[in-house]
Parts: C-alpha cells; sequence; structure tokens
C-alpha cells in the first residue's frame, strides 16, 4: 500500500478542516464546546480519552524535530480509537514524514515549507515495513505468514 | 544464520536509495548539517577527528566470509586498508568520504548487511553472547530472538527520535558473555516453570557519565510478548524521558530518578494497554527465523583428543579456546590484541584470513565480541593445529584471552572528536610491560579496559581495572578505578585516587597487579582479591 | 592566534583556512582574529566546509601550532598510524603533537 500523488497542502483528508484552532490540553478539557487541541510534548494524551468523541482536530507540536515525545503521542490516541485529524506542526522536516504518517498524523503544518517532490519521494521510499503502526499498512511477518 | 528473504531485501535496497538522495541533498546545500546529522547517523556515519567514519552493523555479532571479503574489499577499496571491531560487535572504518558512502551501503546491502542505527539517537544494534548456538550452558540460541527484536526496532516509527540511543543485549545463559546488565535492556532467555521460554527483563544498565547496572523490572516475560513489552518500556521513556540536558537523557537516568519500582509499574501499566492490540511478532516468525540457526551439521563420534607437544600451540589452546556442546568441537577465540597492537584493529588481508578460516574451519561463521576478539564458534579439535598455525602466521595467534594484555581500549583522541585522550598508546605501553606470557598467566584472568573520555565507549566502568582519560588543563591525565565487571555479577569499578599520567598510571597498575599477588589467596582472580581487601591496600601501594 | 578549521564536507578532511581558501595544511593556516565566525558562516552556507570552528594556536617554527593537543592531532593524523599521517615522511610530525 503505497501513497498516491501527496496533496499541495499535505492534508491527507478529504474531510472539512475544523475551523478553530488547537487551545492548550487544561482549556480543551475546561470548555466543552471546544473541537481543537494543540498538544504539547510533555502533555499526557491520554487525558483526551472521555473527550475524542468531541475531538476533530489534535495538533502536535514538535518544538525540535530531534523530541520524538508527539510520536507517541499520535500512536496513542490512534490506538485510543481518535479517526479525526491528527496534524503534526512545529520543526517537521521532510525526512520524518514517514514515521510520522505511520503514527498516525494525517496533516502537515511545517515551520518550513516542504519541497513537494522530496516530501512524495520520502513518503513512498519503502514498499515494505517491519512493524504494525497506526497507518494500518501490513507488517512484513504478516506478508510472509498470510 | 539469518538470510534475507525479498522483503528483508527491498528494505534495505530502499534505505540506501533513500541515503542516496539524502547525501545529494546535503552536498548540494539543500539540507544544513544540523538537519542532516541524524539522517547520517541512522545510516552509521560520523564526522570524526580525521575524516567521515563509518560504523558498519555486524547484528548480534554474527558475520560470515563473503559479508567478511566485503569488508576487507571496504577496506582496500574505499578506506586505508584496515577496520576495527567494536564494542558492539560491529566494525567502523575511520577515512570514509561522504560522496562514497552511498556506494558503499549498496555495496553492503549485496550482502545482506547495512549500517542502520549503528549510530545516533536510535535503537542501536543488539548484541549477544558470543558463544551462541556453540555453548553448552544457554538453555536456547540467543540470535533468533535477537534478529526478530532486530527486525521489529529498525525504522520503527514511534521510537526514531528517542532521547538518547538504545542498547539492547542477550543472553541465555546465567554466564553472561554478553554483559547484558550494562546495556538500557538486557535480556536473559530462560525457561519457565513449565518449560516455556520467557525473558527476564532488566533495564537501566549503562557506562558513560551516569553509570549503572541495571534493574530487574521483570522475571519472566513470555517470550511471545517480548516486541510488545519493549514497546512499553520504550514508549514509557520517549514519553518522559529527559530532554534538556543530553547528559541525562539515557533510560537509565529515568529508572533512576523514578525509582526501578515505579518505573516497572508504569511499563506494566502501558504494557496492560497495549500489549492486546495484535503488534506483537507472532510465533510462527520466530520459527520460521530460529530455522535458520538450526545447528550446523557437526560430524558425530570425533575424538576430543589433542597433540599438545608444540608449547605455543599448547599454551593458545590453554588460554584462548573453550569447550564446545559438542564433542570433538572446540569454540576459539582470535586474539585481536598483539603486544604492541592496537586493539581490535584488522588489516584487510587479516580479514581476509578470518574469513577464509570461518569458511573452511567454522561453518562460515565468524563471532565479533564486545572485547573487541573474534571467535571460531564452531571448530573441530583435529583442526586447531591448522587454524592456529595459519592465524600465527598472521599476527593474530596471541593467547591472551582475558588476561591483562587483553586490553578494551576504545579509539580515543587518535581517532574520536569526543575523547579527552588518547587510549591506545596507553593500552600500548601496558601490554609491553606485562608481555611475558608467564607473567600473564601468573596474574590470570585480569579484565583492563581504557576510555578515552566520560562517554566510555572502552567500558572502564566495567574493568577490573578501569582507566579513564581526562583533560587536566589541557594534558592528558589518567584516572584509575578497581573493581568494576561486566558478567552475570556486574558492577562497577571505583576510582582509586587522583589521576596520572601516561607513564604514571602504568607504573601504578604494575603496583597494583604486584599487591595482588602479595594478596592474593588460592584461585583468587585480582576482581576477588579486590572485592575481599578493598581499595586500601592498593591505595597504599600504588600512592605510597 | 585565532585558526579557522573544520572538515571538508564531501570528503570529511581535516581543513584550515588560509585566508583565500582551504587548505589541509596547518602551516598553511591564517591568523582570523575577529572574523573567524563571519568567515565560517560564509562557508557553511556555501558548503565548502562542514562543522567549522576556532582554534587557539601559537606561531611555531613551520607555521602555527594548536595549543590544544586534538587539534594538533587532527592536523597530523593518528599518533599510532605514523604511516597514515598526512604526511607520513615527515619525521618532525611525532613531536608536534606532543
Amino acid at each position: 500500500m503505497v501513497e498516491a500523488a501527496i496533496p499541495d497542502n499535505l492534508r491527507f483528508r478529504d474531510d472539512e478542516p475544523a475551523d478553530e484552532p488547537g487551545v492548550s490540553l487544561d482549556a480543551f478539557l475546561d470548555q466543552p464546546n471546544a473541537v481543537s487541541v494543540r498538544i504539547e510534548g510533555g502533555d499526557d494524551v491520554r487525558r483526551l480519552g472521555p473527550a475524542l468523541d468531541r475531538l476533530k482536530l489534535v495538533e502536535v507540536d514538535f518544538p525540535r524535530f530531534r523530541d520524538g515525545r508527539g510520536y507517541s503521542s499520535a500512536r496513542i490516541l490512534r490506538e485510543m480509537g481518535y479517526t479525526g485529524e491528527l496534524k503534526a506542526v512545529g520543526d517537521v522536516l521532510v525526512d520524518q514524514l514517514l514515521f510520522m504518517r505511520r503514527c498516525g498524523f494525517d496533516s502537515f503544518g511545517p515551520d518550513q515549507a516542504l519541497d513537494i517532490d522530496v516530501a512524495q519521494r520520502a513518503l513512498t521510499e519503502y514498499d515494505f515495513v517491519y512493524q504494525q503502526a497506526a497507518d494500518g499498512r501490513v507488517p512484513v511477518w504478516k506478508l510472509r505468514h498470510g | 544464520m539469518y538470510r534475507y528473504d525479498t522483503y528483508d531485501q527491498a528494505i534495505v535496497d530502499a534505505r540506501v536509495a533513500e541515503f542516496r538522495d539524502q547525501v545529494a541533498r546535503r552536498i548540494a546545500g539543500e539540507m544544513t548539517d544540523d538537519q542532516f546529522k541524524p539522517l547520517r547517523l541512522k545510516n552509521g556515519l560520523y564526522l570524526q577527528l580525521h575524516a567521515y567514519m563509518l560504523r558498519i552493523a555486524i547484528p548480534y555479532g554474527t558475520i560470515n566470509a563473503k559479508q567478511l571479503r566485503v569488508q576487507a574489499h571496504i577496506a582496500r577499496k574505499y578506506d586505508r586498508g584496515y577496520g576495527h571491531f567494536t564494542t558492539r560487535q560491529n566494525i567502523q572504518f575511520n577515512w570514509i568520504r561522504l560522496e562514497d558512502a552511498p556506494d558503499i551501503l549498496a555495496e553492503l546491502a549485496k550482502v545482506e548487511m547495512h549500517a542502520i542505527q549503528t549510530s545516533g539517537e536510535s535503537i542501536r544494534n543488539i548484541s549477544a553472547d558470543q558463544y551462541a548456538g556453540a555453548a553448552a550452558d544457554e538453555v536456547c540460541d540467543p540470535r533468533p530472538w535477537a534478529e526478530l527484536i532486530r527486525q521489529y526496532t529498525t525504522f520503527h516509527p514511534e521510537f526514531s527520535y528517542l532521547p538518547r540511543k538504545f542498547k539492547i543485549g542477550l543472553t541465555a545463559s546465567d554466564n553472561d558473555r554478553a554483559a547484558i546488565k550494562l546495556h538500557d535492556v538486557g535480556l536473559q532467555i530462560v525457561r519457565g516453570a513449565d518449560g516455556e521460554t520467557g525473558f527476564r527483563v532488566f533495564v537501566g544498565g549503562g557506562m558513560g557519565r551516569t553509570p549503572f547496572v541495571a534493574h530487574l523490572i521483570r522475571d519472566f516475560l513470555p517470550a511471545a510478548s517480548i516486541c510488545s513489552y519493549l514497546e512499553a518500556i520504550l514508549r514509557v521513556w520517549n514519553r518522559h524521558g529527559r530532554r534538556d540536558n543530553i547528559h541525562k537523557q539515557r533510560i537509565k537516568i529515568l529508572v533512576h530518578d523514578l525509582g526501578a519500582q515505579e518505573f516497572a509499574r508504569q511499563v506494566e501499566e502501558e504494557w496492560a494497554t497495549i500489549q492486546h492490540l495484535g503488534d506483537d511478532i507472532p510465533l510462527r516468525e520466530y520459527e520460521r527465523i530460529a530455522a535458520y540457526f538450526t545447528p550446523p551439521p557437526f560430524e558425530e563420534g570425533l575424538s576430543d583428543e589433542l597433540d599438545l607437544s608444540d608449547p605455543r600451540f599448547a599454551a593458545w589452546v590453554e588460554r584462548n579456546v573453550d569447550a564446545h556442546k559438542q564433542p570433538g568441537y572446540a569454540i576459539a577465540t582470535i586474539s585481536l590484541k598483539p603486544v604492541g597492537g592496537i586493539p581490535g584493529d584488522v588489516s584487510a588481508d587479516q580479514i581476509d584470513l578470518l574469513a577464509d578460516l570461518a569458511e573452511k574451519y567454522s561453518f562460515d561463521d565468524l563471532r565479533p565480541t564486545h572485547a573487541q576478539n573474534v571467535v571460531l564458534p564452531h571448530v573441530r579439535k583435529a583442526d586447531l593445529y591448522a587454524i592456529w598455525q595459519a592465524l600465527d602466521a598472521a599476527g593474530l595467534a596471541t593467547a591472551n584471552l582475558d588476561l591483562i594484555s587483553d586490553i578494551i581500549a576504545c579509539p580515543g583522541l587518535d581517532y574520536c572528536s569526543l575523547a579527552n585522550t588518547r587510549s591506545i598508546p596507553l593500552a600500548q605501553k601496558l601490554t609491553e610491560r606485562f608481555a611475558d606470557p608467564a607473567r600473564q598467566l601468573d596474574i590470570g584472568e585480569l579484565k583492563l579496559k581504557i576510555s578515552g573520555c566520560i562517554n566510555a565507549c572502552g567500558h572502564h566502568h566495567a574493568g577490573h581495572i578501569g582507566v579513564l582519560g581526562v583533560d587536566r588543563k589541557g594534558t592528558e591525565n589518567f584516572q584509575l578505578l578497581f573493581g568494576g565487571s561486566g558478567a552475570e555479577d556486574a558492577s562497577l569499578g571505583k576510582i582509586i585516587g587522583p589521576g596520572f599520567s601516561e607513564d604514571g598510571v602504568v607504573d601504578a597498575i604494575e603496583r597494583a597487579v604486584e599487591k595482588y599477588r602479595d594478596l592474593r589467596t588460592d584461585g583468587e582472580r585480582f576482581l576477588d582479591t579486590y572485592r575481599r581487601v578493598g581499595s586500601d591496600p592498593f591505595k597504599e601501594a600504588i600512592y605510597g | 592566534m585565532k585558526l579557522l578549521t573544520g572538515n571538508h564536507l564531501v570528503n570529511g578532511y581535516v581543513i584550515w583556512w588560509t585566508g583565500e581558501g582551504w587548505s589541509r595544511h596547518v602551516e598553511q593556516a591564517a591568523e582570523v582574529g575577529d572574523k573567524g565566525e563571519q568567515i565560517a558562516q560564509v562557508e557553511t552556507a556555501a558548503c565548502r566546509v562542514n562543522n567549522p570552528y576556532i582554534v587557539d594556536a601559537e606561531p611555531g617554527p613551520t607555521g602555527p601550532v594548536p595549543n590544544h593537543i586534538k587539534e594538533r592531532i587532527r592536523a597530523i593524523g593518528p599518533t599510532v598510524r605514523p604511516d597514515l599521517a598526512l604526511k607520513p615522511a615527515d619525521a618532525s610530525a611525532g613531536s608536534y603533537v606532543i
């Protein structure tokens, strides 16, 4: 299962984007009408469990691209059953896109514009993956044994 | 050993293409060094003191002749005619050009090798017992599990930007030859009460600036759950490990800060949430991998007799040859520590010889060890003499396994931009001071380890005698530690007193060795005597 | 004196700023004064150097001698493999480092 041509706006969803920017996790939990939340590195995304139904957009911040906490946040949200938009924002570089997609991110708001051609190559480089993750790709061990 | 199928090969080939593209973008200036650095580190490419250094993975320390010959070829074509076996069972080359790196990786891919995740904040090469498949004291061969975990941790999307590097070590024996308690995660394969295979799980070991012995956080983990359990460990650390101070970001710091019990509780809590998500690799995949590690076709009924009339051969057998589980066979360690030599370094010609010997005498199987030697795991006793003669002609027959001249030393300031001091010249001086084989035998087992800086790549904390190089006002200075061990009785060495010059530390070690000989009782190694009598007699002997 | 040094991006060799360009030979290294950072930025952006930094040195008989042993090893080569030094035939190389 390999990516087709990637969208110019780096949003891999068909639905309407949420029209509210993300508020902090504490604020989101305090505001029953909020639909968008912004997750910082140290936030515990499991606190969103009871609010998943109303959640439309989760922005996960990467303050520095080396700070990999957001990958866990994303994957945990997908494991919890979140199906809304999961957006990686901040210091997001083209060479992290594939891992981010695999962890369940389906849109991107990088600080610096990405080269779309390079992004396309980055996302389609690997035909096979070793692990099950949040993107539904079948891991090699399953292909081997059916 | 494991052989790639089309999936493994496709993944490694894609990696080569991806890196080729990344290098091209870097050379064209489309990426800064800051952006490129984690990418090249994930392909084992450091920028070192003199040039780029490439660290090639030798998964769980198993390599065959064809792969070895490619290392010799790389040494000749792309480097300066030699390579270096590391303290994590990998091989590295010191004079690599960035523009050649993609071609080198392409050549490696053709023989099912790579440099994936051998550097940087990655899950690194998994190290394993170098006697795997040959020793009688193992529950099973640990390498199929090592291979399974290797695949699981390769390009893991959640754990590719970890707080720091992450090292896993495996053994299947109570005799820990892989130093698992000094790894971030150490796994000992055991059998449960009903014969089921499982792991004792240790977390939080490591050397470096703040050394720790790993804590046992789980006495028995069913083997089939190893991947999900590792995920739980990694996820707790990825989420909660510090990110503010590079010296405080290893998992050992988190385990220490939380306490082992709380850390274990968090892991179990996370694991309870994820263990039923179906991420574990099923047993039939383990069995597919394990089929590559069935015992080689040993001959039956071979004699255990050896003609030891050649005294130099006999000395080598006495020291470097260990018992094999199959009658008529033996495990032979090839010392890469000749007197006055550079620990762990091998010339291209020597690599070719190792390939020939492995192919001819050891079922095409060679094992680098974390002590920077290499092992022929399955040799017929009848072949030992021919092997020894070939080694002797090539300067590879030093009979010093685990003796004082079998020194582990990091490359140090001669090669490494992180170092404070050189370590190789010190190793050379020490091997020359203790060159006399009879003297070495009299001293007996003494594991001496030298690190040129606090990063401890020479494992000095785990040395019976450890040396740490420090920068004292711009001059090289050496601290002496006693009492460390990387074996199942793991302990961390203690600094004995003020530091020394290079010549001074050689003298100090000699004084300590003589004091040990004075004080030892029957059968005691240096380590045992030190543990029995403590530092004071040694301090007295050294500092007067 | 202050020297500017780094590694060549493509081949990884140790290089020294000469005032006009880069040389592998520390004898040709130039005093950069307080211009080092500026030069470093320009050269890095042009991909002519990787990871440049300033080094303290003293003038010597054949050229500058870096104060720190690490830099002297970078200038010459590993002390344990004189055959791999930048100038293996140079007999004075051994006494340069230590």
